[in-house]
């Protein structure tokens, strides 16, 4: 798979995949169809693995040649060592998750660097439908809330908090539309957030 | 095939010589770099696939997966099924003649280990003419033997594929191994190993063994859905389920199954085989040599790997492949691993799943693209 085929398939993770070095050892937490790892190791040389619960997914993934380990990410990952991994990606994933907080301080703890992307939920549309009463539903938040498997809703300020709680340095964050880098009130005008994030170094 | 070269056993012992059963199916390319060894588990034999000609129920063991166009697909792969020493299905086993006393081996057959098995079936290699396996592959013991593939031969194997596996027993495992072993060793009919001159099978010992050993390859949940508490019906009115007896004969259905399958194969399975082949199991433990360290004993390997387990296998459960994960990854080796949820517990590895089917399939699609695009380069 090349840049074009990735950028036209899936723009938010063409633009991530420049924040990943060519031969990084590279952890894809919740890999999907394993997309993202495919583009890396065959375009980018990387290594690595992705983890995956579905069924359907790990076939999809095997299909692509990615390494894929099926588990529950909700388990954490003691599979893997401390910093066993140049960059540990969790895309459009954390949201999912019930416990958050230390999968992130698991990701961290196996990735000399973490890059964290999920649906922000301070996107203005979702703030126009919280204001008519309703629960936002849009391209990027596809579901009913009875039917969301995305139980946790974040903004880009509070997982800014979230960051700083778990003593993470973020070197960069950005919000994208429609995979587009939004320069301009970031927190309103993404709809993805993405983050870009390591340890702070121990004294 | 025979092998007039001796084999040096772990044990210190060795095989003056020795014969090999092995079957093959599909074709070997010129370059002999498509073949995929299949090994068998602890009752099966080198008939992996297929039925022999004029005798319909003799479907290999895993029929299931290999053949052509199935998940190891034989119109693309060359694969080998061998039977292993020891064992009762015409490799150079305890029913044959000890060349030593002109008497069969009996209980003299030496205890045999899984890396002696897997040396003498890098001999049948070297015969074939096979520097290098596509891949090794096998269930349950045979995962295991797959995985010693990978660390005492990492040049043979492209790829290593072990399912519902374990890199050692557990005090458990061991613990329902030495039940059986007893059943048969206490059976006076064992007459100490020498039952063929006696020309006796000591059939209790091995059926009481199958028995232990048959519960442990099934789920409770399976065993619940199948059989429950249901009581078997009476003999001449099916239809009618039976009541209690107050005996100390068959009451429930779960009864008369394990006894029957106990009774089926005590009728062709050997009791040295048993013996020998659970201790085999027993004794497997490759990263004893390194203190216990798995990721240093796997440090070794080079070929990539696919495990797979299954979530309701409680023999040799989840844990035990992802130990194996564990220690790859951290050897920064590749590794693909399912955990395939299937409700019939280790038994499942034999069975057809869709899942696990179609997984095996896209494996055996990426090994086939690495052979081809080793051979273009």
């Amino acid at each position: 798979m090349n840049f074009n085929d990735l950028s036209s398939a899936r723009p938010d993770l063409a633009f991530i995949a420049h924040w990943v070095p060519k031969n990084a050892h590279v952890l894809d937490v919740g890999c999907g169809d394993g997309v993202m790892m495919d583009y890396l190791q065959s375009d980018k040389q990387c290594s690595g693995y992705g983890i995956e619960i579905a069924d359907d997914k790990v076939l999809d993934s095997t299909k692509r040649g990615v390494r894929v380990i099926q588990q529950d990410m909700e388990k954490g990952l003691a599979l893997f060592g401390d910093d066993s991994f140049d960059t540990v990606l969790c895309l459009s994933s954390l949201q999912m998750m019930k416990h958050v907080e230390p999968l992130l301080r698991d990701i961290v703890r196996v990735g000399k660097e973490a890059i964290v992307s999920f649906p922000n939920f301070a996107y203005w549309p979702h703030r126009v439908a919280l204001l008519k009463g309703r629960m936002p539903v849009s391209e990027s938040l596809p579901y009913e809330w009875y039917d969301t498997p995305n139980v946790r809703c974040a903004t880009i300020t509070d997982f800014r908090d979230l960051a700083e709680e778990c003593g993470l340095e973020v070197i960069e964050c950005v919000a994208l539309a429609e995979g587009q880098r939004v320069s301009f009130l970031p927190n309103l005008r993404g709809d993805l957030a993405v983050f870009r994030l390591r340890k702070k170094a121990s004294h | 095939m025979h092998f007039a070269q001796p084999l040096a056993l772990q044990s210190g012992a060795s095989l003056r010589d020795y014969m090999l059963m092995y079957e093959t199916y599909g074709t070997l390319n010129a370059d002999k770099s498509n073949a995929v060894l299949v090994c068998h588990a602890l009752n099966a034999s080198h008939h992996v696939a297929g039925e022999y000609e004029g005798q319909p129920k003799s479907q290999g063991w895993w029929d299931n997966m290999v053949g052509p166009g199935k998940s190891l697909d034989t119109d693309k792969f060359f694969v080998i099924g061998i039977n292993n020493l020891g064992s009762c299905f015409g490799s150079t086993g305890p029913m044959h003649v000890n060349p030593a006393t002109g008497k069969p081996y009996g209980a003299a057959f030496p205890v045999v280990t899984v890396e002696d098995w897997v040396n003498a079936q890098a001999r049948l290699a070297d015969a074939l003419g096979i520097t290098q396996f596509a891949a090794v592959m096998g269930g349950s013991l045979g995962g295991m033997q797959a995985l010693a593939w990978s660390i005492m031969y990492p040049d043979r194997l492209r790829h290593c594929v072990v399912i519902a596996s374990t890199a050692k027993l557990s005090a458990q495992n061991i613990a329902f191994n030495d039940v059986a072993r007893q059943a048969i060793l206490s059976d006076p009919d064992y007459h100490g190993g020498d039952f063929y001159e006696h020309g006796v099978v000591p059939k209790n010992g091995l059926r009481v063994a199958r028995m232990v050993g048959h519960i442990t390859y099934l789920s409770d949940d399976d065993m619940a859905e199948k059989f429950g508490r249901k009581l078997r019906a009476v003999a001449d009115n099916p239809a009618e389920a039976g009541d209690y007896k107050f005996g100390f004969g068959v009451d429930f259905e779960i009864e008369s199954y394990l006894r029957y399958q106990g009774d089926k194969f005590s009728e062709y399975f050997d009791a040295n085989t048993y013996l020998l082949i659970t201790k085999a199991l027993d004794y497997f433990d490759p990263a004893r040599a390194h203190g216990g360290d798995l990721a240093k004993t796997l440090s070794g390997t080079k070929a990539r790997f696919f495990l797979a387990s299954f979530t309701t296998d409680w023999r040799f459960s989840p844990e035990r492949s992802q130990e194996i994960v564990q220690a790859l990854i951290r050897n920064r080796r590749q590794v693909t691993y399912a955990e395939i949820d299937a409700p019939h517990g280790h038994d499942a590895f034999l069975l057809e799943d869709p899942r696990y089917m179609k997984l095996v399939r896209a494996y055996y699609d990426q090994v086939w693209n690495d052979i081809n695009e080793k051979a273009a380069a």
